[in-house]
């Protein structure tokens, strides 16, 4: 026991590392991209040199690369204060900066996004997951036969077609021409205020992130189970007279599900960077619109802050990956 | 009556270039107490006749023929063709069997324990101390140490010759009457070698199974078994006691099989005899002696025989029995 927590907190330590040269990486965007960061704040057609020198001063941009770097990594642990006085603004710990755009410090803007994106991303993983895992263990064990043959059809459309293709086509036919779902509000209510509502908003993007997931997991799905179920042990298993359900649900799945551990982890990880064209097409405020918008507004702070959080939750996940790994298995047990 | 009684069994394999012709019509009888060696070249057909009958082989394109009775506490059983779910409760409690890699055959996610306990469970309907007990005991009783604390640990956690113990003690946990060993030592160091089969021989004694021990091992053969069956191409081509047949080989394939075998007691100049060629394609046998083609006592045999038919098994002499045209007309 206290082996692992010699290796959590190595891997810990590297993690943090990690964190800090993508950190440094990102935070290069306010050094070398051709934008001012002061002239943004003061908006698209201001060319009032005293407000863009002000804004200059009071966001920290007139200081060099290295200290602007340093303030924002001390920001991270202790919090950050803009301006002085009775206009200053305050952000606290962890503190990722100031959205110029949105007048609002990103932190609390992420705050907003990510439990949208959360909510999306464990909604979708949870469908695709149970539509992966069941189609594709029953296409393994009905090989060649019409489940068979139409799961392949579900995975080629599955694959073939972009989220936002059948996120439009969701919306124009389970709610606006056969009217299954009512028309869903615009934004995003918390589940713990409007569950109902909160349903109705999250149902159709599940599926459609869902949909586009379960139709690669059900080909890794079955062709992980074939190939495990000509496993030496499996024969054994067989030899030794357990029952074909025991065979499979308990010899053949746990070694054929192990691999998806890690596939299911790092596509959630990917999807908590924002899933993009999903909210965008359901109008959802999650990390991914976050992005977007910032993006398109040059919204620097907003941007290096949620590609510093996209990389920690990949970062982090792999750890949690090694760890539930060495659950499963245990030759990898340290 | 035999305990176990294989007659004409045939396996034929679809594949898309024709079918297959695994196993050929093989009959034998397995005794109480008795060790079978069966041996051949690999595709020989002699694992594949003994996965056959217990519903080991994959179904759909698998054509399986002839019959094999086995004597259970409820009498006798005829195997082939039976219902999946009767087979499966045959499997593991009456005839048991331990396979050629211990490392691959057993699950490296559960441990040994489990395993264990696993395939006492599946036929036995007790507490699962009471099959724990019993994993405990067969784990002594094949000579692993501190068999209550290993039952929690892992298949990686042991050696080579330790696993294929483990193995014996899972294939013993319900006191089978017959064992297949498929290649038990194949995978195993040559020292190890000696201590399994030592070990398969005392537990056989122990409780009076019949083993069948399919090997490619000659040397396997000599210490372990009271008879050899020799199959080549899926046929039964020799068969005879271990003595008489080691003294008195008379297939060409057998004396050719033991040509190739190192022995101590022979004068270190000689070379060891390799038989020319390769084993044929089972898609494509002629009418004639699928050996014929390696031959090279065809040529004693009268009017080209042996490339046109196929010998049958003839008695040499009581329990010596071979396939060859050689032989025809010589038997007493």
């Amino acid at each position: 026991m206290s082996g692992l927590l010699a290796y959590v907190s190595r891997r810990l330590a590297v993690t943090f590392l990690i964190l800090l040269a993508v950190s440094f990486a990102v935070y290069l965007i306010f050094a070398f991209l051709p934008f001012d960061p002061a002239t943004l704040t003061c908006g698209k057609n201001c060319n009032d040199p005293g407000i863009i020198e002000a804004n200059r001063i009071r966001l920290g941009y007139d200081k060099p690369f290295y200290e602007q770097y340093w303030v924002f990594i001390v920001g991270l642990f202790a919090g950050r204060n803009y301006g002085e006085g009775a206009a200053a603004i305050h952000c606290a710990a962890p503190s990722f900066g100031y959205s110029f755009q949105q007048h609002a410090c990103v932190t609390d803007l992420i705050g907003e996004a990510l439990p949208v994106t959360l909510a999306l991303a464990i909604g979708a993983l949870v469908l695709w997951l149970i539509l992966g895992i069941g189609l594709g263990v029953l296409s393994a064990r009905f090989r060649g036969r019409v489940l068979d043959t139409a799961s392949t059809i579900f995975v080629l459309i599955g694959t073939s077609l972009p989220t936002f293709l059948t996120g439009l086509m969701l919306i124009i036919f389970v709610v606006i021409k056969w009217h299954l779902l009512p028309f869903p509000a615009g934004g995003y209510s918390s589940p713990f205020e409007d569950f109902p509502g909160w349903l109705n908003t999250m149902i159709l993007p599940w599926i459609t992130l869902a949909f586009a997931y379960a139709a690669l997991y059900t080909r890794f799905v079955r062709s992980q189970v074939i190939e495990t179920s000509t496993e030496d042990y499996i024969r054994t298993a067989r030899a030794k007279g357990l029952s074909e359900g025991l065979i499979l649900g308990k010899h053949t799945l746990r070694a054929a599900l192990a691999p998806i551990a890690t596939m299911a982890g790092l596509d959630f990880a990917g999807l908590m960077g924002g899933a993009i064209l999903t909210e965008a097409v359901f109008n959802l405020p999650g990390l991914g619109r976050l992005s977007l918008g910032a993006v398109l507004d040059y919204d620097l702070p907003i941007i290096v802050a949620t590609t510093l959080l996209a990389a920690a939750i990949v970062v982090i996940m792999n750890l949690v990956l090694d760890l539930v790994y060495a659950f499963i298995d245990p030759r990898v047990r340290v | 009556m035999s305990l176990l009684s294989v007659h004409d069994l045939r396996v034929e394999f679809a594949t898309p270039d024709g079918i297959v012709k695994a196993v050929d019509g093989i009959s034998f009888d397995v005794e109480r107490g008795e060790t079978l060696a069966i041996v051949g070249e690999s595709g020989s057909g002699k694992s594949v006749s003994n996965l056959a009958y217990m519903g080991l082989l994959p179904k759909g394109k698998t054509k399986i023929t002839g019959s094999v009775t086995l004597e259970t506490d409820n009498g006798p059983v005829e195997l082939i063709g039976m219902e999946p779910e009767d087979i499966r409760k045959i499997r593991g409690k009456d005839i048991a069997m331990i396979f050629q890699d211990p490392m691959s055959a057993l699950h490296p996610f559960y441990s040994i324990g489990d395993q264990l306990v696993e395939a006492h469970q599946a036929h036995n309907k007790v507490e699962k101390s009471v099959s724990q007990e019993r994993a405990i005991e067969l784990l002594t009783l094949v000579g692993v140490a501190d068999a209550k604390e290993r039952l929690r640990a892992y298949p990686h956690q042991f050696s080579g010759g330790m696993r294929q113990r483990v193995m014996i003690a899972m294939a013993l946990m319900n006191n089978p009457s017959v064992l297949i060993a498929d290649e038990p030592t194949t995978a195993l160091d040559v020292t190890v070698q000696a201590q399994i089969l030592k070990l398969i021989a005392d537990l056989q004694k122990k409780f009076k199974m019949a083993v069948i021990l399919i090997t490619h091992d000659l040397g396997v053969v000599a210490g372990a078994a009271d008879r050899v069956n020799v199959m080549y191409a899926g046929k039964l081509v020799e068969s005879a006691s271990v003595d008489e047949l080691y003294a008195k080989p008379k297939m060409p394939y057998t004396v050719g099989l033991l040509g190739s075998v190192p022995r101590m007691d022979r004068p270190h100049e000689d070379r060891l005899t390799a038989i020319p060629g390769q084993p044929p394609s089972l898609m494509k046998l002629s009418g004639g002696c699928a050996f014929a083609p390696r031959c090279t006592r065809k040529s004693e045999v009268p009017g080209n025989k042996c490339e046109t038919t196929s010998p049958e098994l003839i008695q040499i002499s009581t329990g010596h029995y071979s396939r060859c045209h050689l032989y025809e007309g010589k038997t007493k």
